[in-house]
C-alpha cells in the first residue's frame, strides 16, 4: 500500500497509485485493513505513541500521577472538549476528514471533483494503455483567507474544466450530475466544459440507445415488481396490522401466510397427481345407504368415508387411457393386457410417490427458508447501529397519503419502542435468588400438568375405543357418531385450558425481559403439544394400526384419517370459540363490568403454537387423508380474517413491545424441527413397518406400503424392456440405503460449510469494528498530543521560529488533504482514516 | 401553453439534461408543476432565465411533500438562500437528487443536510430529537426520545465526539440497504 513512511516525499506518486481504480483498489483497501501494511503502521504508531506519551508525561505530570489507563482516556476526552484551542490545533481539527466534509464549501466540492475526474481520466488512459506522464499535477489546498479563496476557486474551476474536458462524454455527464453543487453552478461549469461544442447535448449525441433501452427495461421491471408485490396476499391488511401492533404480531400473520402457501402446494400436488386421476376413473363402489345428517361433515364418517377424502376410497388399479373405467376397477388386469408401449397410471405407485415427493420438497423448502431466515436474523442481530439506521433511514419519502403517513409513523414508533425495550431489558439485572423458588414451582406446575394431561388423554382414548366397540355391535345412531367427537374435544380442551394455566404461572414468575417470557411460554406450550401428539400417535399407529381386527376396523387407515380430520376441525372450532368468548366477550365484560380500560393482549406464542399443531396434524394425516390440505387451507383462510378482525376490535398492542426480528426464525425452526420431523418420522414408520389393511385402499394385499414400488419395478422389467433401467434406478436409489446416507451427508456438509462461512464473516466484522474503534482512539490521542506539543512550542521557544513552522505546517496540510480526497472515493472508511492518521502523525513528527 | 418549446431554449434543455437526472420531457413537466404553484409569479417563458423564487409555504403545499414530516427541511436544504425560497433551478435540483437514479453519495449528502436542523454541519442530540419527534409524531415520551438519541449517537458515532459528522452518517448509510429506495420522491 502506498500510504507509508515515504508518503511526504512523493504525494503525487501516491495519488497515482490510489487512483488505480478497479481491482487494485479493492485489493489495496483490503490490505490496508489487513496485517501487511498494518504492521508497518503499527510500528510507526508505536514509536510515535511512546514519543508522544513521554512529552505528555512531562507536561501533565500532575494529572498523570493519579491517572490509570482508563482515566487517562477520559482525560484525553476532556481535553478534547475544552474550548481554548490553539490555532494550529483548530486548523487540524477543521481539516479532519470527518469534520471538513459536512461543511463542504463550493471550493472543496470542486477540488474533490477535480480529483475524481483525474482519477477517472487516468483510469481510462490506463485502459487505453497510454503513458501516464502527461498527467497534470493536482495541488491541494489549505485553509486560506477568504480573499485567496476566490482566486483559488477560479483556478480550481479552470482545472476541473480542463480535467472534465479530457474525459469521455458519458463520464463528464455522470460526474457533473453527481456533483453536489447547485444547478446554477453546474450549468456554469457545463458551459465552460462544453464551450467547444455549444448547443449540442452530450446525452442526445453520445448516450447509446442501449442504455436508454436499459433504462426503459428497468422501469418496466420495477413496474412489474410493484405489481407483484401488490399481488402478494393480504398486503394491505398485513401493513395495517404491522403498523398498529408491531412486528411481533405481524410475524404471526406472516406465519399464517407461509403455512397457507405450504398447504396450497400440498393440495396442488396431491390434487393433480392423485385425486384427479382417481376422480376421473372412480372405482365401482356399492352405493352406500348412509343417511345424511350433516354430522358427517364434522366426523368424516358416513358418505364422506367413501369419498376421495380418505385413503379407503383409492384403488390398487392401474389406469390406462385405453381402458374403460369399469374395466379399470377390475384390478390389475387392465394394465397388463393393454398395449405395453402405453404408459399406465399406477394408483398405488402414484400414492406412494406423490406423498413421498411432497414431503421431500416441503422438507427442502423448510430447511432452505430456515437457513435464510437464520441468516437474516443473524444479520439483524449483529449489525450494530440499528437504532441510528431506524431513525435516519426508515422514513419512506415516497409515501404521500395521509393515512399511510400516519401508519408509517405508527410503525416506526412501535419498532423504536421494541428496540428500546430490548436495550432496557439488556440493562436490567437478571435473577434474584428468591425468584429461583418461584421458577422451580412454576416449572413443576407446568410439567406436572402436561404429564397429567397426556396421561388423561391416553386413558380417555382407550375408554372411548371400548365404548366404540360396544357401539359397533348395535345399530349406528347419531349419538354414536357424535361420541366420536369426544376425544378431539377433550384434547382441544386441554390445548385451550393448559396454556391459560401456563400464562398464569408465568405471570407469577414475573420475568424481566419479554423475550425470555416469550421463549419460556413457547417452550411450555410446545412441550404440551408434543406430548399430546406423541400420545395420540402411539394410540393410532401403535395400537389401532397394529391390531385393527381387535378394534373392529376394516380399514384402519381411513379411521385414522377421519380422526385427524376431526381433530383439525374441532381444533378450529375451539379456536373460533376462544376468539369469540376469550377475546370479544371478555373485553366487553372487563370494560363493562370491571370498568377496566385495558383490552386483552394478543398472545403470540400460544397462537403460533396452535398453528404449528394444526399443521402437524395436516402432515400426519396426509397419508391417510389426501385432501386434508384443502381443509387446512380453508381453516387458515378463515382464521386469518377472524384473528385480524378480532385483533383490530378487541385487542390492544402489547404494553411491553418486543423486537421480533428473530420471531419468524423461531417459528420456522419450530415448524421444521418437532413438527415436520415428527410427522415425517411417523409417516415413514407407517410406510415401512405397518401392514396396510387388506380390504381397502391402494395398498391392499401388500405386506408393506413401500412394496408397491418394488412390485411395479419388477413388473416393468418383465413387460417393458426399454424402461428396465428404471428398475435399476429404483433399486439403487430407493432401496439402497447408501444413497440416502450420501444425500444426508452432502446435506450436512453444506450446512456445516454455511455455518463456518457465517462464523468467519462474523469474526471479520467484529475485528474490523474493533479496528475502527481503535482508529478513533488514535485520533483523539494524536490531537491531544498535537495540542500539547504546540503549547510546549509556544511558550519556551522564541517567536522567530514560528513562521517557519507554520510554513511547514501549511505544506503538510496541503499534502494531507490531497491524500484524503484521493482516498475518499476508493472504498471503505478504515484505510482512509488510517492513512489520515499516518499523515497526522507525520505532521506531528515534522513539527517536533 | 400551446407551443411548449418556447419555455426553454434547446440549449437550456440540454444543460438541464446534462446536469440533472431528468429528460427534456420531465424538465418541461417540472416547469409545469412549478408554474402551477404560483401562476402569477412564474412566467411561462424561461428563455432569459428570470430571477423568480417561490416561497416555502407554496412549495410544501405540493401533494408530494404535503404530508412529509421533513417537508420544510427538504425545501430549506435545497434553497440557495437557505430560507426556503426555491428558484426553478433549486426546484429541479431538489427532485433530481430525490429521483430514482441519483447515486448514493449525492443522496447521503442531502439527507445529512435535511436532518441537520440547526445547520451546524453535525447531527447533534438536538437534531436527533427533532427528527424523532417528526418521525413518531411526538408519540414517544421525553425519556424514550433521550434514550433513543443516546443510543443512536452511540451506535453511529465512530470518533467519539458524541455527535454525528458526515463521515459517521455516510458510514451508517452504507449499512442501510433500503436507503436508496426510501430517499426517493416520485414526481
Amino acid at each position: 500500500m502506498a500510504y507509508s513512511v515515504d508518503f511526504n516525499l512523493r504525494p503525487i506518486m501516491e495519488l497515482e497509485l490510489e487512483s488505480l481504480r478497479g481491482d487494485d483498489t479493492a485489493q489495496d483497501s483490503m490490505k490496508g485493513t489487513g496485517l501487511e501494511s498494518g504492521s508497518r503502521e503499527t510500528l510507526e504508531m508505536e514509536v510515535l505513541t511512546t514519543e508522544g506519551r513521554d512529552r505528555l508525561a512531562s507536561q501533565m505530570s500532575d494529572v498523570r500521577e493519579r491517572a490509570d489507563e482508563r482515566s487517562e482516556e477520559s482525560i484525553q476526552t476532556n481535553l478534547l472538549v475544552r474550548k481554548r484551542w490553539s490555532t494550529t490545533t483548530l486548523r487540524v481539527l477543521s481539516s479532519m476528514p470527518s469534520r471538513s466534509i459536512g461543511q463542504q464549501s463550493r471550493l472543496e466540492i470542486i477540488s474533490q471533483c477535480n480529483i475524481r475526474s483525474t482519477q477517472l481520466r487516468r483510469y481510462h488512459r490506463q485502459t487505453q494503455d497510454v503513458s501516464l506522464s502527461s498527467r497534470p499535477s493536482i495541488r491541494g489546498y489549505g485553509i486560506e483567507a477568504d480573499s485567496e479563496d476566490v482566486c483559488e476557486e477560479e483556478t480550481k474551476r479552470q482545472e476541473l474544466v480542463n480535467n472534465l474536458q479530457s474525459l469521455s462524454a458519458g463520464d463528464r455527464v455522470r460526474l457533473l450530475r453527481a456533483t453536489p453543487l447547485s444547478l446554477a453552478e453546474k450549468t456554469k461549469l457545463r458551459k465552460l466544459v462544453f464551450s467547444d461544442k455549444v448547443g449540442q447535448s452530450l446525452l442526445s449525441s453520445q448516450v447509446p440507445c442501449c442504455s436508454l433501452l436499459k433504462r426503459a427495461l428497468c422501469h418496466i421491471w420495477f413496474g412489474c415488481l410493484f405489481i407483484l408485490s401488490s399481488l402478494q396476499l393480504w398486503q394491505v391488511a398485513l401493513k395495517r396490522l404491522g403498523g398498529r401492533f408491531g412486528t411481533g404480531v405481524l410475524s404471526y400473520f406472516l406465519f399464517i401466510r407461509t403455512l397457507l402457501l405450504f398447504n396450497v402446494f400440498l393440495f396442488l400436488i396431491n390434487g393433480l397427481f392423485l385425486v384427479l386421476p382417481q376422480a376421473i376413473y372412480p372405482p365401482l363402489h356399492t352405493p352406500s345407504s348412509h343417511r345424511v345428517t350433516g354430522l358427517e361433515l364434522f366426523t368424516g364418517t358416513g358418505y364422506l368415508s367413501n369419498s376421495l377424502m380418505f385413503y379407503g376410497y383409492y384403488t390398487n388399479s392401474t389406469i390406462n387411457t385405453s381402458c374403460r373405467p369399469d374395466e379399470a376397477t377390475a384390478g390389475t388386469g387392465c394394465g397388463t393386457t393393454s398395449d405395453p408401449h402405453m404408459m399406465a397410471y399406477n394408483i398405488p405407485l402414484a400414492y406412494c410417490f406423490t406423498i413421498g415427493i411432497t414431503f421431500f420438497i416441503t422438507g427442502i423448502v423448510l430447511v432452505y427458508s430456515m437457513s435464510k431466515s437464520f441468516g437474516r436474523s443473524f444479520r439483524v442481530f449483529k449489525s450494530q447501529g440499528n437504532m441510528a439506521i431506524k431513525v435516519f433511514c426508515s422514513w419512506d419519502f415516497k409515501v404521500s397519503k395521509k393515512m399511510s403517513v400516519r401508519m408509517q409513523s405508527e410503525n416506526i414508533t412501535t419498532q423504536l419502542k421494541e428496540l428500546l425495550s430490548e436495550v432496557k431489558g439488556g440493562e436490567e439485572e437478571k435473577g434474584r435468588l428468591s425468584g429461583m423458588a418461584v421458577h422451580l414451582l412454576a416449572w413443576s406446575i407446568s410439567l406436572g400438568s402436561t404429564f397429567f394431561c397426556a396421561l388423561g388423554i391416553h386413558c380417555f382414548a382407550k375408554y372411548m375405543h371400548l365404548r366404540r366397540l360396544e357401539d359397533a355391535e348395535g345399530e349406528v345412531s347419531v349419538l354414536h357418531e357424535a361420541r366420536l367427537l369426544a376425544l378431539p374435544g377433550v384434547v382441544s380442551c386441554g390445548n385451550l385450558l393448559l396454556p391459560g394455566l401456563f400464562n398464569l404461572v408465568s405471570w407469577m414468575e414475573n420475568f424481566n425481559s419479554p423475550i425470555v417470557r416469550l421463549y419460556v411460554s413457547i417452550f411450555r406450550n410446545l412441550l404440551l403439544k408434543v406430548s399430546i401428539l406423541g400420545v395420540l400417535c402411539y394410540h393410532w399407529l401403535g395400537k389401532i394400526a397394529a391390531e385393527p381386527e381387535q378394534h373392529g376396523l376394516q380399514c384402519w387407515e381411513s379411521f385414522v384419517g377421519q380422526e385427524l380430520y376431526r381433530f383439525l376441525l374441532v381444533d378450529f372450532i375451539f379456536t373460533a370459540l376462544y376468539t369469540v368468548f376469550g377475546e370479544f366477550i371478555w373485553k366487553r365484560f372487563s370494560q363493562g363490568v370491571l370498568r377496566r380500560r385495558r383490552k386483552p393482549v394478543f398472545d403470540i406464542a400460544r397462537n403460533v403454537l396452535e398453528l404449528i399443531y394444526g399443521q402437524t396434524l395436516t402432515w400426519l394425516g396426509l397419508l391417510f387423508t389426501p385432501l386434508l390440505p384443502a381443509v387446512q387451507i380453508l381453516k387458515l383462510l378463515l382464521l386469518f380474517h377472524m384473528k385480524k378482525s378480532s385483533l383490530l376490535v378487541n385487542c390492544q398492542a402489547s404494553r411491553k413491545p418486543w423486537r421480533a426480528s428473530q420471531m419468524s426464525t423461531l417459528f420456522i425452526s419450530l415448524l421444521c424441527f418437532p413438527s415436520f420431523l415428527g410427522a415425517i418420522v411417523s409417516v415413514t414408520y407407517t410406510i415401512l413397518t405397518i401392514k396396510p389393511s387388506s380390504g381397502c385402499g391402494p395398498f391392499r394385499n401388500l405386506p408393506f406400503m413401500f412394496h408397491s414400488g418394488k412390485q411395479w419395478a419388477q413388473e416393468l422389467k418383465s413387460t417393458n424392456h426399454k424402461l428396465a433401467w428404471l428398475n435399476w434406478v429404483h433399486h439403487c436409489l430407493v432401496e439402497n440405503p447408501l444413497f440416502l446416507f450420501l444425500l444426508a451427508g452432502v446435506f450436512l456438509m453444506v450446512i456445516y460449510i454455511h455455518t463456518q462461512v457465517l462464523d468467519g464473516q462474523r469474526k471479520t466484522i467484529s475485528l474490523l469494528q474493533k479496528q475502527i474503534e481503535n482508529e478513533g482512539k488514535d485520533k483523539k490521542f494524536l490531537i491531544t498530543s498535537l495540542q500539547a506539543i504546540h503549547e510546549k512550542r509556544q511558550y519556551p521557544l522564541s517567536p522567530s521560529s514560528r513562521p517557519q513552522g507554520s510554513e511547514l505546517w501549511r505544506k503538510w496540510s496541503l499534502k494531507g488533504e490531497c491524500t484524503y480526497f484521493s482516498l475518499k472515493n476508493t472504498g471503505p472508511l478504515w484505510p482512509k482514516s488510517t492513512n489520515w492518521i499516518t499523515g497526522l502523525s507525520l505532521r506531528i513528527s515534522a513539527l517536533t | 401553453m400551446g407551443n411548449k418549446q418556447t419555455i426553454f431554449t434547446d440549449e437550456q434543455l440540454d444543460a438541464y439534461q446534462d446536469c440533472t437526472f431528468f429528460t427534456r420531457k420531465e424538465i418541461l413537466r417540472l416547469h409545469g408543476r412549478y408554474h402551477e404553484l404560483a401562476p402569477h409569479l412564474v412566467p411561462m417563458d424561461y428563455t432569459n432565465e428570470p430571477d423568480v423564487t417561490i416561497p416555502l409555504a407554496l412549495i410544501v403545499s405540493m401533494p408530494e411533500l404535503n404530508e412529509n414530516p421533513f417537508r420544510n427541511r427538504i425545501v430549506e436544504s435545497f434553497s440557495e438562500d437557505g430560507a426556503g425560497n426555491l428558484s426553478f433551478n433549486d426546484f429541479v435540483d431538489m427532485f433530481s437528487v430525490l429521483s430514482e437514479t441519483a447515486p448514493r453519495e449525492l443522496k447521503a449528502i442531502y439527507a445529512f443536510k435535511i436532518y441537520d436542523f440547526n445547520v451546524d454541519n453535525f447531527l447533534c442530540k438536538e437534531d436527533l430529537e427533532k427528527t424523532l419527534n417528526k418521525l413518531t409524531r411526538e408519540e414517544l415520551s421525553p425519556e424514550e426520545v433521550t434514550l433513543v438519541c443516546e443510543k443512536a449517537i452511540e451506535e453511529a458515532d465512530l470518533d467519539g465526539d458524541s455527535k454525528l459528522s458526515f463521515a459517521d452518517f455516510e458510514n451508517m448509510i452504507t449499512r442501510a440497504p433500503d436507503f436508496l429506495s426510501t430517499f426517493h420522491i416520485r414526481i
